[in-house]
């Protein structure tokens, strides 16, 4: 595969490291030229001092060949441009995927056209959370043409919401528990009371995804 | 009309000012406490300390209230997510953004973002006034002409007079 690796910072040059060294072909593409000097001398000549956020230096790294380009700065905003241009310059041969550092950030980058986004501290907070009673709770995509969101959210067995009928939760004005998943069956939510284990499936305004949370965690 | 600017630099300040002084209701956000120095003595808008692409701060400043958003920060990227934000997840109608790369400005304008570039304004701009092409840029240069007098004659009422 040809990849190109944007942004040369810790996770840039390890994943470019990585890949290397499981014979993948990688441009990296870094802005600081006493970074980019130092990423050349420990994996030879991938690398092109520029900044990633500029269309031509994108296609010079030769995102047009490329199998990914992945925009792993640990700056959200040029994430996001970067992503962006690259779905915009670099046709459709490829795939873009985003690093996102402040997780909120995962929906945003949905609703805004760049849909495959790694959040490290959402994969730490997953691991975390499967020995904590909070469950996971995960806006899974935004719906499109409303400020409606997807969420689903894992009941575990210390939340409040645990054993109480899903009419008397008091969600939020606009937020709608549209079903829950238990046992690998779809089970309809308006007579049902909560179990631990449950998947809730929620239909909420973006406003209120935290008075959701608050609702089903406390 | 209720306007929200995300950056208070000079750009986004005098701006601030500008529509303030023109009886509008405007708030500015900036993740610097030090920026809203930038504000003209009077404002009497609201400022905001924080990011203005999160957001959490976008919402606690009410965006999906105001009428339009602009966003003058110093960096292209933090304009063009900011105002991509408030134009798409809350729906805001009118949003400028200013992006000074031109190439990055023009990708965005093609995707249904308005934006416009401080770079190729003042180039084409400065390059009309140098020969003489009065057409191009009159109306602006005189509302320029005039904004800055009018600063530069409050700043010297703030000013404590020369002792002498």
């Amino acid at each position: 595969m040809y990849v190109v690796v944007a942004g040369g910072g810790q996770v840039g040059f390890h994943l470019a490291k990585a890949l290397t060294e499981a014979g993948h072909e990688v441009m990296v593409i870094e802005s600081d030229r006493r970074r980019a000097q130092w990423i050349e001398e420990q994996l030879g000549s991938v690398v092109l001092n520029a900044p990633a956020d500029e269309g031509r230096f994108q296609l010079e790294a030769g995102c047009r060949r490329a199998d990914a380009v992945l925009a792993v700065t640990g700056d959200d905003a040029k994430n996001l441009v970067i992503a962006q241009i690259a779905s915009y310059n670099c046709g459709p041969h490829g795939r873009v995927i985003a690093r996102v550092n402040d997780p909120k950030n995962e929906i945003v980058f949905k609703t805004l056209g760049i849909d495959e986004t790694v959040s490290s501290t959402r994969v730490l907070m997953n691991v975390i959370e499967q020995e904590l009673p909070t469950g996971g709770f995960m806006p899974l995509m935004p719906l499109t043409g409303s400020q409606l969101e997807l969420i689903e959210a894992e009941i575990a067995a210390g939340s409040p919401s645990a054993g109480k009928r899903v009419r008397d939760l008091k969600l939020p004005a606009g937020a709608l528990i549209g079903g829950i998943v238990r046992g690998g069956k779809v089970v309809p939510a308006a007579d049902a009371t909560l179990e631990a284990g449950d998947r809730v499936i929620v239909f909420a305004p973006t406003a209120s995804e935290a008075e959701v949370r608050g609702t089903l965690y406390g | 009309m209720n306007v929200l600017i995300v950056g208070c630099g000079r750009v986004g300040a005098t701006l601030a000012g500008l529509l303030d002084g023109e009886g509008h209701s405007v708030t500015v956000v900036d993740v610097e406490r030090a920026s809203f120095a930038h504000l003209p003595a009077g404002f009497k808008g609201t400022t905001f300390l924080g990011n203005g692409t999160d957001l959490d701060v976008l919402r606690q400043v009410g965006v999906d209230r105001v009428d339009a958003v602009l966003t003058m920060t110093e960096g292209d990227n933090r304009n063009l997510m900011a105002a991509q934000i408030a134009k798409e997840i809350f729906g805001v109608k009118k949003v400028l953004a200013k992006v000074n790369d031109p190439i990055r400005a023009e990708i965005y304008r093609a995707k249904g973002l308005t934006t416009f570039s401080r770079t190729t304004i003042l180039a084409v701009l400065v390059r009309a006034m140098l020969m003489g092409e009065k057409e191009v840029g009159e109306v602006l240069l005189q509302r320029t002409l005039a904004l800055e007098r009018e600063l530069a004659q409050a700043e010297a009422r703030e000013a404590p007079a020369p002792a002498d």
